[in-house]
């Protein structure tokens, strides 16, 4: 399996307080890759990292054997990178169509057209509701939207933030079969996680993050079963 | 009666041509460009000088003026605004206002502080005479432009992908980034469409109005971004509507109130109006799923 991100001593400064403290890790093409940890653990940090919305202070970040940094957020979708943000943060006043548009920003529009299919069969919500303002869908079609949108930029690997956030348990089993399917379909996931129980379940491979350090790693099963993670992680 | 709602619909065209400038800056970059009005004053120089020293005609010299100006707005965010994108928007107020000085100033150094008389670009066109009625044509041209420039511009934000990008940078700059979208050229090109449309709206400013100095834009831009305010700023549509009855307010209160107090009435609709409806009349106001 080749190495498609790879990430080396990354640290991240909010001014003066240092949010990530020089963290290694790498995901490798097809895996799904987890990473879990507390709030404040520093997760959604090394997520927009990587997508360049934030800076580094230190350290290199690779993909597909090219460095990240100093590339522009806007570019960085063009290198094959897609980050689904925390919280959806779906265009609410855009329709549903609107939005997967914007997702395919970068693309011509055969291709765009194209990827659009593709997201309608995974997501057939989205397609019954194509022409509704996102803003009214219901918590777990925004997070549908979300993913659907980040899709439509046709990554090799998609980072995932707190996808299950906020949803009920129904809607959280879906939405991780969906993530298995999209992997399954040939994307490379990263996958940022509070649920750790269902994160690590469907991981290849998970990272374990506590206050900007990577203090545990391994096969999500391994972690599964790990005494110390599942007392802080999985409630006993 | 009529002549005056006449009069009212083509001043509030004109306000809602540049309110449309700043509801735009607003919704995408959420600053108030105050410079916004001198941007109008500088058209109509521009236009005025195109047609009296190199003696272009009507149609030439406004798109002249526009294409200046377009440049104008795009280096002005460069140089102003582009270096304040994190800073508080409290700087980038202040920054604006320093502009709306520069420009002034510029102005007054080029053309001097005497009034220039405008001529009338739109005069070649015949005043339509119904019965007693005379309907200028500066006033057909000015509405009828309006119409256009709305009509252009919800078609370009609700069906282009430019449109769309900008519609999406204006709600979540950090997620458009995410989508690939260059939110600086996004905001250059918000401010190139906002700046074109106030050379436009100096160009019909001044025929209507034919005198011509530094601070002519300085009011205009005022009454504009209340305008904008007033329908809601942000909102297309709003910004429209506001100009319009901003202008007919105005036409209304100076003809049977006074007209040392229309302004002065004009502010006082705007206050009622935010104390009622404080997102203005169109403003959005979605309540949001979580």
């Amino acid at each position: 399996m080749a190495t498609m991100l790879k990430v080396n001593d990354l640290k991240v400064h909010y001014g003066s307080i240092q949010a990530i403290k020089g963290i290694s890790f790498e995901v490798n093409e097809g895996e799904i890759v987890t990473m879990i940890g507390a709030n404040g653990a520093g997760k959604s940090t090394t997520m927009n990292t990587v997508a360049g919305l934030l800076k580094p202070t230190e350290g290199s970040i690779e993909f597909l054997g090219k460095s990240l940094i100093g590339i522009a957020p806007h570019k960085v979708v063009n290198e094959g990178l897609s980050l689904c943000p925390e919280g959806r943060r779906i265009f609410q006043h855009l329709t549903v169509l609107e939005n997967l548009e914007m997702g395919a920003y970068t693309r011509t529009k055969e291709e765009a057209d194209e990827t659009l299919q593709k997201v309608y069969n995974l997501f057939p919500r989205l397609k019954e509701r194509y022409k509704q303002i996102a803003g009214t869908l219901s918590g777990g079609e925004q997070q549908m939207l979300a993913m659907g949108r980040a899709l439509m930029s046709r990554p090799r690997l998609m980072m995932l933030d707190e996808p299950s956030m906020g949803l009920a348990p129904i809607l959280v089993d879906q939405i991780f079969d969906i993530i298995v399917n999209m992997n399954k379909a040939g994307t490379t996931i990263l996958l940022v996680e509070q649920n750790a129980q269902m994160a690590l379940s469907v991981a290849d491979r998970a990272y374990v993050l506590e206050t900007g350090n990577i203090v545990n790693s391994g096969s999500g099963k391994d972690l599964l079963s790990d005494d110390s993670v599942r007392r802080a992680y999985l409630g006993g | 009666m009529l002549t005056y709602l006449i009069n009212g619909l083509s001043l509030g065209s004109v306000y809602a041509i540049i309110a449309l400038g700043y509801t735009m800056v607003y919704g995408i970059a959420k600053m108030l460009n105050f410079a916004h009005g001198d941007v109008i004053m500088v058209g109509g120089y521009v236009a005025f000088c195109s047609t009296s020293y190199l003696g272009l005609g009507p149609i030439p010299s406004t798109l002249f003026a526009v294409v200046v100006c377009t440049v104008l707005g795009i280096v002005v965010e460069r140089l102003a605004y582009k270096p304040l994108r994190n800073a508080t928007s409290l700087a980038v107020l202040i920054t604006a206002i320093g502009v709306s000085y520069f420009l002034q100033n510029a102005a007054l150094l080029i053309w001097s502080s005497n009034p220039k008389s405008f001529p009338n670009l739109v005069g070649s066109i015949p005043n339509i005479v119904i019965g007693e009625l005379v309907i200028p044509s500066t006033a057909i041209v000015t509405v009828i432009a309006n119409l256009l420039i709305m009509l252009t511009l919800t078609m370009f934000t609700g069906r282009t992908k430019m449109g769309k990008a900008m519609r999406a940078v204006s709600e979540d700059k950090g997620a458009a980034q995410l989508m690939g979208i260059n939110v600086n050229r996004t905001i250059s090109v918000t401010f190139a469409i906002g700046s074109g449309l106030a050379a436009i709206a100096g160009v019909l400013l001044c025929s209507a109005y034919p005198t011509l100095m530094p601070t002519t834009g300085s009011m205009p831009g005022i009454k504009a971004f209340t305008a904008a305010v007033f329908g809601g700023i942000g909102s297309i549509p709003g910004a429209m509507l506001g100009g319009i009855l901003l202008g007919v307010i105005e036409i209304f209160a100076k003809a049977y109130i006074s007209t040392q107090l229309s302004d002065a009435i004009v502010f006082a609709v705007l206050i009622v109006v935010l104390l009622v409806k404080p997102t203005g009349l169109l403003g959005k106001k979605v309540s949001e799923k979580v």
